[in-house]
């Protein structure tokens, strides 16, 4: 298992995880959701060829309600 | 636009934000509904042609859900993300980045804010987010205190818009300090949007009256009893006050000046015109107003 921290928590995820992994797993679609790794950016495109490291962090975001 | 929307006696230019080009001047957020269904209506009656998304983790387990942007139609609204929550410039800076990437626009509401109790714009650390993101080829609107001296150097670092506070965040306060904005006015030439503290439709209308470019709100409907009666207030309200700021209004006098003829009154004495002809003047031989004593 890799362990990396997703949104600020502690998580384990299998070996060979892809960013495209986690994001798949979610409730919206992939589109709707931005990933940033270690603070950059990782754009829709590249999110299939980028496999967690351990100590990786990633925060996944979306659009929500705001002024 | 193809079709411009007002008679000719209320013609218009539309508010260019970067390349986005809004009829309306009316900027609402979709914060604090009751429910998108109700977001959707607010939207639409308020007549808006540009809305406000905050960008937030994603919800690691919830469950396939309606999303915002299934309720936001973005063919008729453009979207402008914020970064609303960032207490420094780096986070917002980031935050940008992530909401160019979900939306694919170079628009973005830039808020650096102090502390979560007063939520007040963090004028040092603004500064330092717009000079990064102009830098990244992002067109920057920034809230900001209603400081003009600051609004000059947020236009100096590259700034598509300034968007002073009327009030603080969501308190409804209304615009404090006119006098703030109409220096605000003559010191910038990029839009000047009043953005947060609007809590009714008398707020909309003071502000377009001085000349805003436009303004934003979102707690004034949002919260309001009815959000879809205060959307159709703020709607009017905006386009009253824009009209009126072109029209042009009358100077503040101290006197009186009639508005009915003064002569012909009945009864009256044949000659004699208190006020002289259409009120304006006074007749030969009369005091100015202000030299008149009556008993």
């Amino acid at each position: 298992m890799v362990e990396i921290t997703l949104n600020g928590v502690a998580r384990d995820v299998r070996e060979g995880t892809t960013l495209a992994d986690l994001v798949d797993g979610l409730a919206l679609p992939p589109e709707q959701v931005a990933v940033e790794l270690n603070r950059a950016l990782v754009r829709q495109g590249e999110r299939e060829s980028r496999r967690l490291e351990p100590g990786d962090q990633v925060e996944l975001v979306t659009l929500v309600g705001g002024g | 636009m193809d079709t411009p929307r007002e008679p000719p006696h209320e013609a218009d230019e539309p508010l260019r934000l970067g390349s986005a080009l809004l009829r309306s001047r009316l900027l609402v957020g979709t914060g604090k509904y009751a429910s998108f269904d109700q977001m959707a209506r607010a939207l639409e009656i308020s007549g808006t042609d540009c809305v406000t998304v905050a960008v937030r983790r994603v919800n690691l387990d919830a469950s396939r859900g309606p999303s915002l942007l299934d309720h936001v139609d973005r063919r008729r609204y453009q979207i402008l993300p914020n970064t609303a929550g960032c207490f420094d410039a780096a986070t917002a800076v980031r935050t940008a980045v992530l909401a160019r990437e979900l939306l694919g626009t170079d628009l973005v509401k830039l808020e650096v804010l102090g502390d979560p109790k007063t939520l007040l714009p963090d004028p040092v650390g603004t500064l330092e987010a717009t000079r990064e993101l102009v830098s990244q080829g992002f067109t920057v609107l920034v809230y900001c205190s209603d400081d003009p001296r600051l609004a000059v150097r947020l236009e100096e670092a590259g700034a598509a818009s300034v968007m002073p506070a009327g009030s603080p965040i969501g308190s409804g306060q209304g615009v404090l300090n006119p006098n703030a904005i109409r220096i605000t006015l003559e010191l910038v030439r990029v839009p000047v949007i009043v953005d947060a503290g609007v809590g009714t439709a008398s707020d909309v209308a003071i502000a377009m009256e001085l000349g805003a470019a436009g303004v934003l709100l979102n707690t004034g409907i949002a919260l309001a009893r009815e959000p879809l009666r205060m959307a159709a207030a703020m709607r009017d309200a905006c386009r009253a006050g824009r009209n009126a700021f072109l029209a042009g209004r009358i100077e503040r006098k101290l006197y009186a000046n009639a508005s009915s003829p003064p002569e012909g009154v009945v009864g009256g004495v044949v000659g004699s015109v208190i006020g002289g002809a259409a009120g304006e003047t006074p007749a030969p031989g009369e005091p100015p107003l202000a030299a008149k004593r009556t008993s």
